[in-house]
């Protein structure tokens, strides 16, 4: 088995001597993008602290590129890795640029004097993450999500091989966020960058990362790949979720359901239900679904909000059991509400016109 | 185009020394007539009492306020670099008085026994009492986090140690002590040329070690995790930078006495001057800053109520305060903005 490029063995970390989270064993390859997940507080941001020696691992080591890395003297480290933090800076009369290129600083002689080669990369780093316009601009003066992009730039023009970010989504609007990872995966790919990061959004971490460390009370409770990872009811147990749903199949994640005897039956299917769903979820009405096909878009919302889903196996067929459930919850309920265009639906979707049709013999639609 | 400007802010800066230095050597209670002077360097027959009057008096104590007018703006600049703070300075983390006390103790005890004490013994004492403050304020800090709060205990420990000064001087009632009295309230007057040499030596050693710090302190400057992950030993940066401002006000109170609002001021007047922050051009001109601002401070409290004259912290508070508090207003609008 090939060695990882990065790897801790049995590494213990805390803070004070005391042990926070233990037995630490994870490892990546180098271009490989590795993210760290769990709940508020699990202790992401001290395990990349002890990556990054900002903090001393109580026991164990952290190995990168054959060496352990207590054993680095801090330059040679500076040039092999670098950071984006959730550390707020205040550099005075700083401009963007200033700040991107204290990331030469393990590269420059003695009184820190920028080359021409140095300029040049920072010019770089600037374009590779698209700051340009922000490049004059007073660093103290921009928005957070502003600055968490100059901070990736001067982490980048650091030239290291290994990146270590703390939640660096956290300020971000979701385009950004998108051009972000962008960034990090187009620099894993093609400079064979290693990263490392925590990250509270699921369905980025699950797209971009190729492999996933959870972090849950003092331990790694599972290393792996995301098709490992995001399986079943696992994030939910790893977030300790009691209130609302997460769905692992699409990453959505829905409020808590109301409770009752349900008011209102949903005749939905193919994405038109959900947004109804949540409608009735606010007006907190409790409600039934059917008929969905278990691979059906509207499915998961289904089955997280509603009092009861009249469900068909995976591209099942419709049997007459199946009406006849339905019919007894459009018996039950006040209204009917038809979310399904029937004049776009397929011919297995027959079933659907026999529904409203009952409904509307009962006035319910 | 910003070199431009930087250029013209060091011509600038070196220009006002220059013209404040030779206003000093020429203004007094008798006016030196400046054709004179070149007369009186070149020992080519000037006037013998003008000579006396340069060349003894008025030029070594210009000197002594150029030194260490820049000496106390490398501190305050260091300090504030240490504590992340604006207000950080010597004289408001107490740290001048902590100097000026234990320098006090010292001339006192010999006093008694007759000694005349040397330059060095001053300064020694001075740093010993700055670092005992230094310390001081060092803990507080890791007990408060609140920056505000920092200060006003270097403040009060600065009253403290005022007071105990005070005490010490009223009660040590003796001829001597007349000069004891005057230094205790900051004053450049009676500087020897023996004094000079060892603060030129112990100064500019100092500084000369904090311009090599420059690289330095641009990484602290962006923060203790940052710095650290650019290979920075945050832990050596910080005693060098702790002792290295100890030593520069200890120097500026072991010959002048505490000198207020100098530290904190200039750093930040030289800041807008130069429209930057990088240290390496800050530093240079935080030293010429603070030689123009004593210098002009203390030809001032030589000659605006002559003969009587006034102590240099009233003249530097007038000048430094209303700039601090400018400063703090300014700051104030921008994180607002």
């Amino acid at each position: 088995m090939d060695r990882d490029y990065f790897y801790t063995e049995s590494m213990t970390v805390g803070y004070q001597g005391v042990p926070l989270i233990k037995d630490i064993a994870i490892g990546l390859k180098k271009g490989e993008i590795l993210t760290l997940i769990g709940p508020n507080g699990a202790g992401k941001t001290t395990i990349l602290k002890s990556l990054i020696r900002q903090l001393k691992p109580i026991k164990g080591v952290a190995v990168l590129d054959g060496v352990k890395t207590e054993t680095m003297n801090g330059r040679t480290f500076a040039r092999k890795l670098s950071v984006v933090l959730t550390e707020r800076i205040h550099p005075e009369m700083m401009s963007c640029r200033d700040v991107v290129a204290t990331g030469r600083y393990p590269y420059t002689g003695k009184f820190g004097i920028l080359s021409k080669e140095d300029e040049a990369i920072v010019d770089a780093s600037i374009r590779l993450v698209h700051i340009e316009a922000l490049s004059e601009r007073d660093f103290t003066k921009i928005s957070d999500g502003q600055r968490q992009r100059v901070m990736l730039a001067r982490a980048l023009c650091q030239q290291p091989d290994v990146l270590v970010l703390d939640e660096p989504t956290s300020f971000l609007d979701v385009r950004y966020k998108l051009e972000f990872l962008s960034v990090l995966q187009e620099m894993a790919r093609k400079e064979k960058l290693t990263v490392m990061m925590s990250l509270h959004e699921l369905d980025l971490a699950e797209r971009i990362s190729d492999k996933i460390v959870c972090v849950r009370g003092d331990h790694v409770d599972r290393f792996g790949t995301p098709e490992e990872i995001f399986t079943g009811s696992y994030i939910s147990e790893l977030y300790g979720m009691t209130v609302g749903s997460y769905d692992a199949g699409t990453g959505e994640v829905e409020l808590q359901p109301v409770h009752g005897e349900p008011r209102v039956f949903v005749i939905a299917g193919n994405g038109t239900g959900k947004a109804v769903f949540r409608r009735l979820q606010r007006k907190g009405i409790p409600f039934a679904a059917g008929i969905l096909w278990e691979n059906d878009l509207d499915y998961p919302s289904a089955k997280a909000l509603a009092e009861a889903v009249v469900s068909v196996a995976p591209f099942g067929k419709v049997s007459e059991a199946h009406l006849m459930q339905a019919k007894k919850w459009i018996d039950a309920c006040d209204h009917v509400i038809a979310a399904l265009d029937l004049s776009t639906a397929g011919e297995t979707a027959m079933c659907f016109e026999t529904l409203c049709d009952y409904a509307k013999a009962q006035g319910k639609i | 185009m910003k070199n431009k400007r930087f250029g013209a802010a060091f011509m600038i800066l070196g220009g006002l020394l220059m013209i404040s230095l030779i206003l000093n050597i020429c203004i007094g209670s008798v006016n030196v007539p400046l054709k004179d002077i070149p007369g009186i360097f070149l020992k080519t027959g000037a006037n013998e009492t003008y000579r006396d009057i340069v060349l003894n008096i008025r030029f070594p104590r210009a000197l002594a306020a150029a030194i260490l007018g820049g000496g106390l703006a490398l501190s305050g600049y260091l300090l504030q670099t240490f504590f992340h703070n604006p207000i950080a300075g010597p004289f408001t983390l107490g740290i001048s008085s902590g100097a000026k006390l234990v320098v006090a103790l010292v001339m006192v005890a010999s006093l008694g026994n007759a000694l005349k004490l040397s330059s060095w013994v001053m300064i020694i004492a001075a740093f010993a009492g700055a670092m005992v403050c230094m310390g001081f304020v060092i803990l507080m800090s890791g007990v408060i986090d609140q920056m505000a709060m920092l200060i006003v205990s270097g403040v009060m420990i600065g009253y403290i140690c005022s007071a105990v000064t005070d005490f010490i001087v009223t009660f040590a009632d003796d001829a001597d002590i007349v000069n004891l009295h005057n230094w205790s309230k900051g004053s450049f007057s009676g500087m020897t040329w023996e004094n000079v040499k060892v603060m030129a030596v112990v100064t500019g050693i100092a500084a000369i070690g904090v311009f090599m710090m420059s690289k330095p302190v641009s990484a602290y400057e962006m923060g203790e995790s940052y710095a650290r992950n650019m290979g920075l030993n945050v832990r050596v940066f910080r005693i060098l930078l702790v002792l290295l401002s100890s030593i520069l006000a200890a120097c500026v109170t072991a010959f002048a006495g505490p000198v207020s609002f100098v530290g904190i001021a200039v750093p930040h007047l030289v800041k807008k001057l130069l429209g930057t922050s990088r240290p390496i051009l800050l530093i240079p001109a935080c030293f010429l800053g603070g030689s123009v601002f004593c210098l002009v401070c203390d030809l001032l409290a030589r000659t605006l109520f002559a003969p009587t004259e006034l102590s240099i912290s009233t003249v530097t508070a007038v000048f430094g305060a209303p700039a601090v508090i400018y400063i703090m207003i300014h700051r104030r609008k921008e994180k607002a903005v």
